[in-house]
């Protein structure tokens, strides 16, 4: 009994991870459709600044936030405006994707260059301190990426759902030609759409980086489950997200236990394949739903 | 207040609208009767900053507004209902309502805005929790109303406000449009119901491949050969 607490708290754990990486994912992808390839990498940039700012200022890598949220704001921003704004009136779409994958491979190297091929450590700081929780161990900087997760989705929710620039962006994923005669400026709200996709990026790179070890491939470790996620969530849905990243969690965690750990991805690609075939639009029906009505 | 001179405008490399010039005054209400296709949105979707014109002006209360987006053109005064609605199917008809007034100035009187246009619309009032995309076609219509004059525009333009409704609801939305009129608004409308349409209306222009050929009062264009021929069926 106390093994499967464990495997289950594990799972949960690993599902948190998830859910923060792929927040900022689903929403991009909800509000500006455009599936952001380089994700991982705006992982691995927030990672890097988080490592440099808590080993060059000394500080606690969880207040280095005040600073890598906005640069990855920033980065957002600027990767909307002058890498995806302008390509949005081309033909393909698919132009949009190979932009962003060159922007990842971009990323990487500059990583490689700045970095090196050596992983950076960031300082523990005591977040890999082992809780004792009753019959169930974890670290101290799982239970913060827990909290953290849960936190930006009822945040996010509450933006989307109560302020006035919430409601602009969802009634640009809803209806893009609609919003712009309610007099919104629908580039303004992808560049802001973009941006705060990233900052929860940038949120989910400070609370990761004295976990993992950072390297210039660290992002498309992460980011190759966090594409399971939003997908098996439904493309766009926050909450999907969330609860997609716990299921994948959760059978990661229960497979790589019982079944054996080399076996851990096949089991997550095994249901994620099943739940393709049998709901192909995710499990959740969006929140920020995408049908669009012709005009 | 509103002019059009020598507007070109299209799509692309295509253009649909040829030399337009048109002009609506304060408190008037002005139709475009045309056939499908002869360039009756791609005006009104021009005025509204959503097409740049390729030659001509436009001006609005003495400024230059021919390169404004759709955005400042709001700010201006000038809000376009579309056709075919175009409301925000997954949020409630409130937040529907409450986007007809996101520009900063409509902002500060949005929570009266709102009394003005429910006391107008009391069925919308019946489904302001609802998602809009529950509604039925002409319940539909009502918000698309009610939701662009929630700017308090000073130039409503109406595209084709009772395409794909029941007769029944049909005459409603006209009711409607009509209780607008005698508030004193100024009104821009596409319509493919031209009787009716140039019943309501003081002057008229007709619109035939992107070119204006006929621009008269409406009683002179229920009397025209051509109008009553090519539009009305008699």
């Amino acid at each position: 009994m106390n093994t499967f607490l464990q495997v289950l708290t594990n799972g949960i754990m690993l599902g948190s991870l998830f859910a923060i990486v792929a927040v900022g994912l689903t929403l991009i992808f909800g509000i500006v459709k455009v599936v952001n390839f380089a994700h991982g990498e705006f992982l691995m940039v927030g990672m890097y600044l988080t490592y440099v700012l808590t080993t060059w200022m000394g500080i606690h890598p969880f207040a280095t936030v005040i600073l890598v949220a906005p640069a990855l704001f920033l980065l957002g921003a600027v990767t909307q405006r002058f890498l995806i704004q302008p390509l949005m009136s081309a033909d393909d779409d698919h132009i949009q994707i190979f932009a962003t994958v060159g922007l990842s491979t971009a990323l990487i190297n500059l990583a490689l260059l700045v970095f090196g091929a050596d992983i950076a450590s960031t300082p523990a700081s005591g977040l890999r301190t082992p809780l004792q929780l009753g019959p169930v161990r974890l670290l101290s900087g799982q239970v913060a990426i827990l909290v953290a997760s849960i936190a930006v989705v009822v945040v996010l929710q509450l933006f989307l759902s109560r302020t006035q620039t919430g409601r602009a962006i969802r009634a640009v994923a809803q209806n893009r030609a609609a919003a712009q005669l309610m007099g919104i400026n629908v580039n303004w709200i992808y560049i802001l759409t973009f941006g705060i996709g990233a900052a929860c990026v940038g949120v989910a790179s400070v609370l990761i980086a004295p976990l993992y070890p950072t390297s210039s491939g660290i992002g498309t470790y992460f980011v190759l489950t966090a594409f399971v996620v939003v997908v098996l969530g439904g493309l766009g849905s926050i909450g999907g997200a969330f609860a997609g990243a716990m299921i994948i969690g959760l059978i990661d965690s229960f497979a790589g236990f019982y079944i054996g750990s080399d076996l851990r991805e096949v089991a997550v690609f095994g249901v994620f394949l099943l739940i393709l075939i049998l709901k192909p639009s995710g499990l959740f029906s969006s929140r920020l739903n995408l049908s669009h009505v012709s005009p | 207040m509103l002019r059009l001179e020598n507007i070109h405008a299209g799509y692309g490399p295509t253009t649909i609208l040829h030399d337009i010039s048109l002009t609506v005054e304060a408190g008037e209400v002005v139709t475009i009767v045309g056939a499908n296709g002869a360039g009756k949105t791609t005006t009104l979707r021009t005025i509204a900053g959503l097409i740049r014109p390729t030659a001509g002006t436009i001006t609005f209360e003495g400024e230059d507004v021919t390169r404004l987006s759709s955005h400042e053109m709001v700010d201006r005064g000038i809000t376009l209902i579309p056709e075919g609605r175009q409301l925000f199917p997954d949020m409630t008809v409130q937040e529907n309502l409450l986007m007809g007034a996101y520009r900063k100035a409509a902002r500060q009187h949005k929570d009266a805005a709102l009394q003005e246009v429910l006391s107008l619309f009391p069925r919308v009032r019946e489904r302001l929790t609802q998602k809009a995309g529950s509604l039925s076609g002409g319940e539909q219509q009502m918000v698309a109303i009610a939701r662009g004059m929630m700017a308090r525009p000073k130039l409503l333009m109406f595209d084709e406000p009772s395409l794909g409704l029941a007769p029944i609801i049909v005459t409603q939305v006209f009711d409607v449009i009509e209780t607008i009129v005698k508030t004193g608004a100024t009104v821009l409308i596409v319509e493919q119901n031209v009787f009716h349409t140039l019943k309501a209306a003081d002057r008229g222009y007709v619109l035939e491949n992107g070119e204006i050929v006929l621009a008269d009062t409406s009683d002179a264009l229920l009397h025209n050969d051509h109008v009553r021929q090519a539009y009305l069926g008699i």
